[in-house]
């Protein structure tokens, strides 16, 4: 079976005073209908600009390079335009967006805002898009959804704001849903609601979900799959639990100790030194190599390549004794 | 709501009725004498002085006269012109205020529509050869004086290509018994010379408020949003992002209402225009005390209504300031 979305050596570049920076540079991935994928890394690792170039949605001077390649359902997203385009976005693949606050328009209804959502990808009636609009409301869990239809976003909660968001992205009745830190901007208590309304949705419509965070707490239990993300590039991927149990990359573990836990001893929370480099001149080799503390000969000169680590667990780094998979 | 109306209402009358005063005061203080231009050239015996200032009333002391102005003034009377005696101000008012709101109206029209279209067109190609061209050509309306552009339009289209006529509303020459599309057409082919100054001299700020505004809207959360959920570029420029960048463009409107109504002096001048604007400048250089009272308290009611106007409009259009 083919998998419902293949991306192959993405390149997303920025032209630049200084010379073009890539931050995102050869990304390449697969995901399975129905199948929940977690995009992981910190900030300016390049997860975000991978997710809205699925849409073609690179914000300007950015472009996504020649040689790249989004298939959708064997179908080449990068040489879509107009209306094919359009039918992507929304249509076929969802996005939801970090900040609920701003990503809603101030002075059309929610009601209006989720309707036109349903018109852009479908042809019904006045009276169907309105019902259509109420059913969408109500599966995102909004309490009298016909009566807040009418509502401003700015007479909503946070977290309703969210569902209304959730609801938008739903509305193209998408195979592909892309959440991109989509509790990031939420109290806490609301995270957690919010998560779990994905999950729902997702088991209901049987749709894929490619969860973007930086945060490994939200990725436990509720993916399938973790891909981990460093400058510009995936360097590992690894089936969830397998992830947490034994993280290959140095990176990757350093990102596992950095993160607060519950149970066992309390001790410091481990930082990882340095800060993710500079996009328009990343390292040479590994590109985590002068913040790895296990660096060895190779690693500043040759760029690793893919190894296996265990049971469906890839990995690009030096320390793995694998073969290439 | 209906509070927050009743009380800009309140404070709009009396605004209304504080220019009413300062204006009699400040006009009767300023040098100059109606009478003055009246015995410039043709000396009058005291006597006769002394009689016409008696029919108009300025022999009265300053309080008396504005009690007499006023009790008239509120039953709709504002009394005889001094340079036009025996017209009434308000006949003179009212036969000048059509040319003016015709004038006015059409030019609102084309700046409306033109200056927010090419301002979104701007802010939607930022950068590009179009937009830094329309920057250049709108300054250079904006910087041009109306008088000046007026006359190098008459010389060119009027006098010199003999297309469209150089100055009044209507063709003296035009047969009294003319049908109704032969004498609008006629005020029509009048119509272009003035419209088009006016337009070009006023177009520059609308194009750039909505550019700006437009600008600063185009890069929104929501605006990306909208793109995301597949509208149209259409859909995402006008629905999604004009209608949040349409507030600065309402204000400015609100402050341009007034001048509809009371005329744009230097090109009805030019023109000859039949408007409230040339009116107006010519009570100013007679002292025509009655008219310049009417044509000031015209000017101070429109600006306060349409500040009123604006606001509503305002609130209606923004759902967050409904509210509050």
């Amino acid at each position: 079976m083919t998998p419902l979305l293949t991306v192959d050596n993405l390149r997303v570049t920025f032209p630049r005073a200084a010379g073009p920076s890539t931050p995102v540079d050869g990304v390449s991935f697969a995901i399975d209908r129905g199948e929940r994928v977690a995009l992981v890394g910190e900030s300016g690792s390049g997860k975000s600009l991978t997710c809205l170039a699925l849409l073609r949605l690179i914000p300007n001077p950015g472009v996504i390079a020649p040689g790249s390649s989004i298939r959708l359902d064997g179908t080449e997203v990068l040489s879509l335009e107009g209306e094919a385009l359009r039918a992507i976005r929304g249509g076929r693949i969802g996005l939801v967006f970090q900040d609920p606050m701003t990503s809603l328009n101030p002075v059309l209804t929610v009601g209006y805002q989720v309707r036109e959502a349903v018109t852009a990808h479908r042809n019904m009636s006045r009276a169907e898009a309105r019902d259509r609009t109420i059913a969408l409301l109500d599966e995102v869990g909004i309490p009298d959804p016909a009566e807040r239809a009418d509502a401003y976003p700015h007479q909503l909660s946070g977290g309703l704001r969210q569902r209304v968001m959730i609801a938008i992205a739903l509305a193209g009745e998408p195979d592909l849903l892309v959440a991109d830190e989509p509790t990031t901007a939420l109290d806490v208590t609301i995270q957690a609601q919010i998560l779990e309304l994905l999950d729902r949705i997702r088991a209901r419509r049987n749709m894929a979900v490619l969860l973007i965070t930086h945060d490994l707490g939200v990725v436990a239990g509720r993916t399938d799959r973790v891909m981990v993300m460093y400058a510009g590039q995936i360097i590992e991927t690894a089936p969830t639990a397998r992830l947490f149990a034994a993280p290959a990359h140095p990176y990757t573990q350093a990102l596992l100790q950095s993160m607060p836990r519950l149970t066992g001893p309390v001790g410091r929370l481990v930082s990882i030194g340095g800060s993710v480099p500079d996009p328009t001149a990343w390292p040479t080799g590994c590109r985590f190599h002068p913040r790895c503390d296990r660096r060895i000969t190779p690693c500043a000169g040759e760029v690793p390549p893919w190894r296996a680590a265990g049971p469906g667990q890839e990995a690009r780094c030096w320390l793995i004794e694998g073969v290439a998979p | 709501m209906s509070r927050w109306l009743l009380r800009r209402l309140v404070d709009a009358v009396v605004t209304f009725l504080l220019v009413a005063v300062l204006v009699f005061v400040l006009m009767r203080l300023a040098p100059g004498d109606p009478l003055d231009r009246l015995t410039e050239d043709r000396p009058m015996a005291p006597a006769e002085q002394a009689r016409l200032r008696t029919l108009f009333g300025l022999d009265q002391p300053l309080g008396t006269q504005f009690v007499r102005f006023a009790e008239a003034a509120v039953r709709g009377d504002f009394g005889a012109s001094i340079e036009y005696y025996p017209t009434r101000v308000t006949d003179l008012v009212t036969s000048r205020l059509g040319p003016s709101l015709l004038l006015g109206f059409t030019v609102l029209l084309v700046n409306l529509i033109g200056g927010v279209w090419l301002g979104v067109l701007q802010a939607r190609r930022r950068g590009s050869r179009l937009d830094r061209w329309l920057t250049r050509l709108s300054l250079a309306g904006y910087a041009a004086p109306s008088f000046w552009l007026g006359w190098m339009l008459v010389s060119l289209f009027a006098i010199k290509w003999r297309l469209l006529p150089a100055a009044q509303m209507t063709d003296p020459l035009l047969p009294p018994d003319a049908g109704w599309l032969s004498r609008a057409a006629d005020v029509g082919a009048h119509l272009i010379l003035p419209a088009v100054t006016l337009s070009i001299v006023s177009l520059a700020a609308t194009m750039r408020y909505q550019r700006s505004a437009m600008l600063e809207v185009l890069r929104l959360d929501f605006v990306f949003a909208a793109r995301a959920r597949g509208l149209s570029e259409r859909r995402v420029i006008w629905r999604h992002a004009w209608r949040n960048a349409l507030f600065p463009i309402l204000t400015l409107l609100g402050l341009w209402l007034p001048i509809l109504v009371t005329g744009a002096v230097f090109v009805e001048q030019v023109f000859n225009w039949p408007g409230l604007g040339s009116l107006t400048a010519g009570a100013v250089m007679t002292r025509d005390y009655p008219v310049l009272m009417a044509t000031a308290l015209l000017v101070a009611a429109a600006v306060l209504i349409s500040g009123i106007l604006t606001d509503l409009a305002h609130r209606w259009l923004d759902p967050r300031t409904r509210d509050g």
